[in-house]
């Protein structure tokens, strides 16, 4: 008996390699390298590991301008994929930069002895999952795809649990794993029921044979499609499936949540996409709809229920579930303005919402308590730097001209509009009203209270900096470059524009 | 440098030097210093501009176009017609003067307040000169982020309230006029104004419509006004209802009647209606008002009504008024708010009853008010008495009641005005004014003197405005072309 191993084209899966590589790398220095070095030397590894995702990821998206897939149609080697890796792999060097001096816990109980004990495990972790979703938006399969999701699932909740000491980060790690097995069992469920029908676990089989079958309104694929949706809801955070975001948000540590805030979602709505144009563009009347309308939920739960919080990760929490239900209007137009929207729109979104958490933990480490909106008072001029960095990602978060976000909206709402779905133009509008209401609350707080009102923990510095205020150049680093990218990407729409394009040429419309 | 890069530079060197002010470590002094000095070289570069603008020439001038984003026809495009001239002019010699105000009443966190300062400048001389919607847009909402900040930090005690219900009010309608642009550009294939082709669709120059009302704002819409213009500093409660509201107005005459002239038509009474109403309605609140502050902010109103009136005339003697009285009206309205700023610190209030009798001792003061005062009260030889007179003769063309409702107007005018001037000037000497609240310091005067000096010129020359805004075309045949 001879095995047939299929042709492997090692260069289209390098970065996901290079980042897994590292994460083994990162992970013998918990064992090789003295306690003292583990910090810098397992960083340096994640900043290695995720620079070379960056340019390998470069490489392939000018070397793939024929997308095809490899390693026996498991993935796609195209410039989607490449695209989606370079954002995940530039916010995964951010939150590397951010971790390093806001790693959870250990600096906190500043008890010697266990001093950075875990400190590579986390580069591990980190490196993983962003290996896990780098193979999650090129997978071709339904296979590559279950496997992937779960591969940086579990990755995530882990992150999510690492600062055991504290209860919030377990219950968040705990939750997170509870509802996400969920809905990667909801997900498994539905790709069982299409393979079921179609015979094919490839996504263009999927579509060849719902197409050559007439099988397209067949129970088993509707059924199939309505779970995979549901599944994948959970990942992106969308409602009504967004029950555990605010929860994890809130109780993960704030490095973990910014990683999870802009990586996961760029990942799922980019597979997602690639999903259901490839493999049921025979139905898209059906996902079509039910993205429109999860994105409206989405939009009205998100924003109402963000004008009742006062804690800032749970502001940011639900602002994270409207922002997908904006970007899942992109998402269900499924044409080729919408798959150019959808790409635009992360790239500001992503950079704008790592650099927000990123404030909110430069802030936490200040006070050493959860940043609310009271005691978020006077930060805008006590760090002016952060706080106008702030401004600039919650303002376009709204939709406001100050960063790419703006031009994101915009071009949502004109692929509403080209599809013909004047109603859902409506709906953003509306959900953007509503939204700079509690966006504004943040900006508010930072800059128009008086310093009276201000509730600083006398203590709470001491403990980290012995005292002196926090030196965070790092931060300063990864906020900067996410300020660069959501201010710039308001000006350098064209080039970006034609990047998404490039990367949507590959899909089927 | 060439004609076309001005246009460029009135949006982009105040906008460049708000963000040097804030990366800048400067002293206070030192950033005070160069903020004015910007907003200077910004009258100095439209001088500039005026001069080598050709107006006996119709269409667009000293243009830019650059690509923004091509795959939806989104460009970088700018550039001035005769009446945009006249805003960005209003607009920069406002804002140096109000900047100039800033400096001396020495603002705390002086680097974010010039730099909002700045940032304000530049995106409203963006408004007034973008030939493209999307740009347009930008500006229009970049305005309002300064103008928050600027009301919030250093406004007055009831500031947050004032702040929610002005942004809230004013992205309404931005927000309507945002889905109102992504459906016309996409059906017109462009987003450029001046290539744009007409729409007869009636829902999208509502949509427009409400931005620019709430914004100008007419009555129904003006909720928001009364609460901002009096917690606002009161330089920027200058900057607001001297420049910003204009932004409104603008957009009626630049999009709402030049893009939608079949809805515009349908609509035309309904508008006039709420123009008039804004006109007597905020004339009469004027009237009963307790404060100086109260006063102005609802004679702005009962203008912008009087200024719709002209522009939704619809004809010749209607929009040159219109424009002019934007431009004078400005002018007022921001020295108005500077003098009322300049008794509030003599005072510390503008409540009427807490005032009077400030003319004595206090020649300078009672003769800037007093010149102000009558030259808003529409004087016959003066600006206003101008822009108010062309408005009437063009409404009147239209139908003869609309020229009474305005007449009334006026007159109401003259009521709230004398009231105000005998309030703050004459009668007996109120309580809070005493022996060392001084007359206006050099300092003060070198801010409010120009402004009334441009005003005195305007009122000898009027027509240097009315007859220099769309010629060499009829305002309504250039209207009709889209400007062409």
């Amino acid at each position: 008996m001879s095995l047939n191993t299929p042709h492997i084209d090692w260069f289209g899966l390098s970065p996901v390699l290079t980042l897994i590589g590292a994460s083994f790398f990162a992970l013998l220095c918990a064992v090789l390298v003295p306690r003292a070095l583990r910090r810098v030397a397992s960083a340096s590894i994640s900043v290695v590991g995720f620079a070379a995702g960056i340019v390998l990821a470069v490489w392939l998206y000018v070397d793939s301008a024929n997308g095809h897939t490899i390693a026996a149609g498991a993935f796609y080697r195209d410039r989607w994929t490449a695209l989606g890796q370079i954002i995940l792999c530039a916010v995964g060097l951010a939150t590397t930069l951010l971790a390093v001096e806001h790693l959870p816990g250990w600096g906190r109980d500043a008890d010697p002895g266990r001093r950075d004990d875990h400190v590579s495990e986390f580069f591990a972790l980190l490196l993983a999952s962003a290996a896990g979703m780098a193979f999650f938006v090129g997978a071709a399969n339904l296979m590559v795809l279950f496997l992937s999701l779960e591969w940086f699932s579990i990755a995530l909740y882990v992150m999510c649990a690492i600062d055991y000491d504290l209860e919030g980060s377990l219950e968040a790690g705990l939750k997170y794993l509870v509802v996400g097995s969920f809905g990667a069992a909801t997900l498994l469920f539905g790709s069982a029921l299409v393979y079921g029908a179609t015979g094919k676990i490839s996504f263009s089989g999927i579509a060849t044979a719902i197409g050559s079958e007439g099988v397209t309104s067949d129970a088993f694929v509707v059924t199939g499609i309505a779970l995979i949706v549901a599944g994948l809801g959970f990942k992106m955070s969308a409602a009504p499936f967004h029950m555990w975001t605010p929860d994890v948000y809130e109780g993960a540590p704030t490095t973990v949540t910014a990683w999870m805030s802009s990586a996961t979602k760029v990942a799922a709505l980019l597979l997602t996409f690639r999903l259901m144009t490839t493999a049921f563009p025979h139905n898209q009347h059906l996902w079509g709809w039910a993205f429109a309308i999860i994105a409206t939920i989405s939009l009205a739960i998100g924003n109402f229920a963000a004008l009742v919080q006062r804690n800032v990760k749970r502001i940011l929490a639900y602002s994270a579930i409207a922002q997908a239900g904006f970007m899942l209007i992109g998402l269900s137009t499924g044409s080729p303005l919408g798959a150019r929207a959808l790409m635009y729109y992360l790239i500001p979104y992503s950079a704008a919402a790592f650099g927000s958490f990123a404030i909110v933990a430069a802030r936490e480490r200040e006070l050493g308590v959860p940043v609310t909106l009271d005691n978020l008072a006077g930060f805008g001029w006590e760090r002016p730097f952060l706080g106008v960095a702030m401004w600039f990602f919650v303002f376009g978060f709204a939709g406001l001209p100050l960063g790419g976000g703006f031009v994101g909206k915009f071009y949502v709402f004109a692929a509403a509009y080209d599809h013909g779905w004047v109603w859902l133009v409506i709906v953003g509008v509306l959900a953007t009203l509503v939204s700079l209401y509690y966006y504004l609350a943040i900006v508010r707080a930072m800059y128009m209270r008086p310093g009276a009102e201000l509730q600083l923990h006398p203590d709470a510095g001491v403990a980290v900096t012995g005292g002196a205020p926090a030196r965070e150049s790092l931060l300063h680093v990864a906020v900067g470059a996410a300020f660069v990218v959501s201010f710039g990407s308001l000006f350098a729409v064209e080039p970006l524009i034609d990047l998404a394009q490039h990367a949507a040429s590959t899909l089927p419309f | 440098m060439s004609a076309s890069g001005l246009t460029s530079i009135l949006i982009w060197l105040p906008i460049a030097g708000a963000f040097g002010i804030w990366l800048l470590p400067l002293s206070r002094y030192a950033t005070g210093s160069l903020a004015l000095l910007l907003s200077l070289a910004e009258v100095g570069f439209w001088i500039e501009q005026a001069t080598r603008f050709d107006f006996s020439r119709s269409g667009l001038q000293m243009s830019e176009q650059a690509n923004w984003f091509g795959d939806l026809g989104v460009s970088y495009h700018v550039g001035v017609y005769g009446f945009s001239v006249w805003l960005v002019g209003l607009t920069v010699v406002v804002m140096a003067a109000c900047i100039g105000y800033g400096f001396w009443v020495g603002r705390d966190r002086t680097r974010a307040y010039f730099g909002l300062m700045l940032l304000l400048t530049g995106a409203t001389v963006g408004v007034f000169e973008s030939q493209d919607l999307l740009l347009f847009y930008a500006f229009f909402e970049a305005m309002l982020i300064p103008l928050y900040v600027l009301i919030g930090v250093w406004g007055g005690a009831r500031r947050m309230e004032a702040t929610i219900k002005f942004v809230i009010y004013t992205m309404a309608g931005s927000l309507i006029m945002l889905a109102a642009i992504v459906s016309y550009g996409l059906k017109a294939g462009t987003f450029d104004l001046v290539d744009g082709p007409t729409s007869a669709s009636r829902w999208l120059f509502l949509g427009f419509m409400l931005a620019f009302v709430i914004k100008a704002p007419l009555f129904p819409f003006h909720g928001w006004l009364p609460d901002a213009y009096r917690e606002a500093p009161p330089e920027v409660a200058a900057v607001l209802s001297g420049v910003i509201a204009k932004a409104g107005l603008y957009g009626m005459l630049r999009i709402a009647i030049t893009k939608f002239p079949d809805p515009t038509s349908f609509y035309r009474t309904t508008v006039l209606a709420l123009a008039a109403a804004a006109l007597v309605y905020g004339s009469l609140l004027a009237f009963r008002a307790p404060d100086f502050r109260g006063v102005v902010a609802y004679s702005s109103l009962a203008q912008s009504g009087l200024i719709a009136l002209g522009l939704f005339a619809g004809t010749d003697l209607g929009f040159d008024g219109a424009v002019l009285q934007m431009v004078a009206h400005g002018l007022v309205s921001a020295s108005l708010f500077l003098l009322a700023g300049v008794v509030e610190r003599r005072t510390t209030t503008g409540e009427f009853r807490l005032l009077g009798g400030m003319a004595r001792g206090r020649p300078a003061l009672a003769t800037l008010l007093m010149t102000v005062g009558v030259i808003s009260l529409a004087v016959p030889g003066s600006s206003m008495f101008a822009g108010e007179f062309l408005i009437l003769a063009g409404v009147f063309q239209r139908a003869w009641f609309w020229a009474v409702i305005g007449a009334a107007g006026i007159l109401l005018a003259a009521m709230y005005m004398l009231r105000l001037i005998s309030a703050v000037l004459h009668e007996a000497r109120g309580s809070t004014v005493t022996d060392e609240a001084l007359d206006l310091r050099p300092g003060e005067l070198a801010l409010i003197v120009p402004l009334v000096g441009v005003l005195l010129a305007l009122s000898v020359w009027p027509a240097g405005i009315s007859h220099h805004s769309f010629t060499p075309d009829s305002p309504t045949a250039a209207v009709r072309t889209g400007f062409k």
